[in-house]
């Protein structure tokens, strides 16, 4: 069965759990938010990361207590190119949500969330191996899976699928 | 905290520590881990894992190909569960597109995912023990796996790389006969659990080497990423099949496993416990199997069958053109996370509307619960960290993908 359209009306969605904690303790974090196939994102300023991160691990209500994944979108070369993804989950009430960060090329920078989740602190190096978007407050920021002299960030979308010959 | 400065601080002149290198070529990491190992005499004092020895870019390589080539890739990422990949792949196209799958290809999806899981503890199970010196186990395990391994080859032509699963459904249904080929090698399996238990729980070696060894606390494991087995055994009741359920995991029944100690006796408690509870599934599966079609009715994303394609115009176009062209997926972005044998394995999709995936991305269960590895090792002999690693089951293909 096709999905229905997508919501982004804010004043639609401020029920949503995630959304309402957000909007009631740091309302200014909000950029936007969407409803998509049963799925909420919510686009987060990039100053506001980290703290966002934190309202919602600690709120009573909200209790998003697991950090499941974090990733990043290259949407080169649109400006801002790159979309950094954070998958969160909350244990108790078994609901999911996912905050979107949206940084410029020439700027590809972001709070690490390491201090809220130790478990962000390989997907973070992931993410700044692969596409070069670097975490401010990493406690050690190196690349990952690729060796340490390798040239250039392979997800990026301008790099080939063939690599550099 | 410490497992947050992965850097082995050695200082030269106090000559107190030094550095062991581990792997990545050593048999008990499980694949090519490597480990820099910080010791003080015989103690761990800090562990370093070092990875990407298996990197193969697979979610680069994702981008290049088709929504259905993209199966074939997913195979190789976890390759102890191949068809668990494939089904948490095709459930997130499947719900970028808004596909119906029909129950007859959701329940043999459910049946081919704990066979699956079963022959991955199988492997883990028998890896495991030969680590710690019970070299029999590995035989008893292996035995069976190659059963499971048969019944991957009779539905999918593969014992391994299976690539069974379509987007909107199988790539064809079951053969004859091999829903009683199931049943004759599920029938039997407790009593083979039994004998593994046999050689093991009450086993004193065993339990001096694991008990009470790597014990880590629920919220360690949270705030780590740990999830699967390796979460349940300290304590946290999370299962994604029963708790947020996919593929119609909510019309079965059964139990799960949760542990207290967090220490490796008890994941391996757990994980004997879910060969069982798997085995249940099958039998359920098995018993409730629906009849009707393996496809979803979307003639622009599913193959027609060979026989309408030969015989009707129609058919026809629409195989050449999913073929040549593949099929447009319209724009979005879904997480679609499932249980796999190792915890949460989750697949980032966002399609920009084209026939290619924009992007693909794999959180690999082992990949988060690697990261959980300095926490159960530091302070501990050396010799409990071929326990440990043991213990959280990583596969190094789902770790660098």
């Amino acid at each position: 069965m096709p999905w229905p359209e997508a919501v982004t009306n804010l004043e639609e969605l401020k029920a949503r759990p995630a959304l309402k904690t957000l909007l009631a303790k740091i309302p200014q974090a909000v950029n936007a938010a969407r409803l998509d196939r049963d799925e909420l994102t919510i686009e987060v300023g990039r100053s506001w990361l980290r703290e966002a991160c934190a309202v919602l691990r600690d709120d009573p209500e909200a209790r998003f207590n697991f950090m499941s994944d974090l990733t990043c979108v290259d949407l080169y070369p649109a400006e801002p190119r790159f979309e950094v993804i954070y998958h969160l989950l909350s244990i108790p009430n078994k609901q999911r949500v996912r905050l979107k960060v949206r940084l410029a090329g020439d700027d590809a920078s972001v709070d690490s969330i390491t201090s809220v989740w130790p478990a962000a602190n390989f997907f973070e190096r992931e993410v700044f191996d692969l596409f070069g978007v670097r975490f401010a407050g990493h406690p050690y920021l190196r690349r990952l899976l690729l060796p340490e002299d390798w040239q250039g960030h392979p997800l990026r979308k301008d790099y080939p699928v063939e690599g550099y010959r | 905290m410490s497992h947050l400065s992965p850097t082995p601080s050695v200082d030269p002149v106090a000559d107190r520590t030094m550095v062991l290198n581990m792997g990545p070529q050593h048999p008990s990491t499980h694949g090519v881990l490597r480990l820099l190992l910080e010791i003080d005499g015989e103690n761990v004092v800090r562990i370093m894992p070092d990875i990407g020895y298996l990197h193969t870019g697979i979610e680069k390589t994702g981008e290049a190909k088709f929504y259905q080539q993209a199966v074939v890739l997913t195979d190789r990422i976890d390759y102890l569960c191949p068809l668990t990949n494939n089904l948490c792949y095709v459930l997130a196209v499947e719900k970028l597109l808004g596909l119906d799958i029909p129950p007859r290809a959701q329940w043999v999806r459910v049946l081919l995912n704990e066979l699956t899981r079963i022959a991955s503890h199988l492997v883990w199970l028998g890896t495991h023990a030969l680590d710690l010196g019970a070299m029999s186990v590995f035989l008893y395990c292996f035995r069976e796996r190659e059963d499971i391994l048969r019944l991957f080859e009779a539905v999918s032509g593969q014992r391994m790389m299976t690539s069974y699963f379509r987007i909107g459904g199988l790539s064809m249904d079951v053969p004859l006969g091999f829903f009683s080929r199931v049943k004759h090698f599920i029938d039997r399996f407790p009593q083979r659990v039994d004998e593994y238990e046999d050689l093991l729980t009450g086993n004193a070696i065993w339990r001096k080497r694991t008990q009470g060894v790597a014990c880590i606390s629920a919220e360690d494991a949270l705030a780590l990423g740990a999830t699967g087995p390796t979460l349940r055994a300290s304590g946290v009741d999370w299962d994604l099949r029963r708790d947020m359920p996919y593929s119609s995991y909510e019309k079965f029944q059964f139990d799960v496993p949760v542990g207290t100690g967090g220490d490796v006796y008890t994941r391996y408690l757990l994980r004997v416990q879910e060969l069982r509870e798997s085995a249940k599934i099958v039998q359920q599966a098995l018993a409730g199997m629906p009849e009707g079609r393996v496809k979803a009715d979307a003639p622009k994303v599913v193959l027609p069958d060979r026989e309408k394609m030969k015989t009707q115009m129609e058919a026809l176009i629409y195989h050449f053109k999913i073929v040549t062209e593949g099929f447009r997926v319209p724009p979005g972005e879904v997480y679609q996370a499932i249980e796999s044998p190792r915890g949460e394995m989750g697949y980032y999709v966002v399609s920009d509307g084209g026939p290619k995936p924009y992007r693909m991305h794999v959180r690999g269960a082992s990949f988060a619960n690697l990261q959980a590895l300095p926490k159960l090792c530091e302070g501990r002999l050396i010799a409990d960290v071929v326990a440990a690693i043991g213990s959280i089951d990583i596969v190094l293909g789902d770790v660098d993908r």
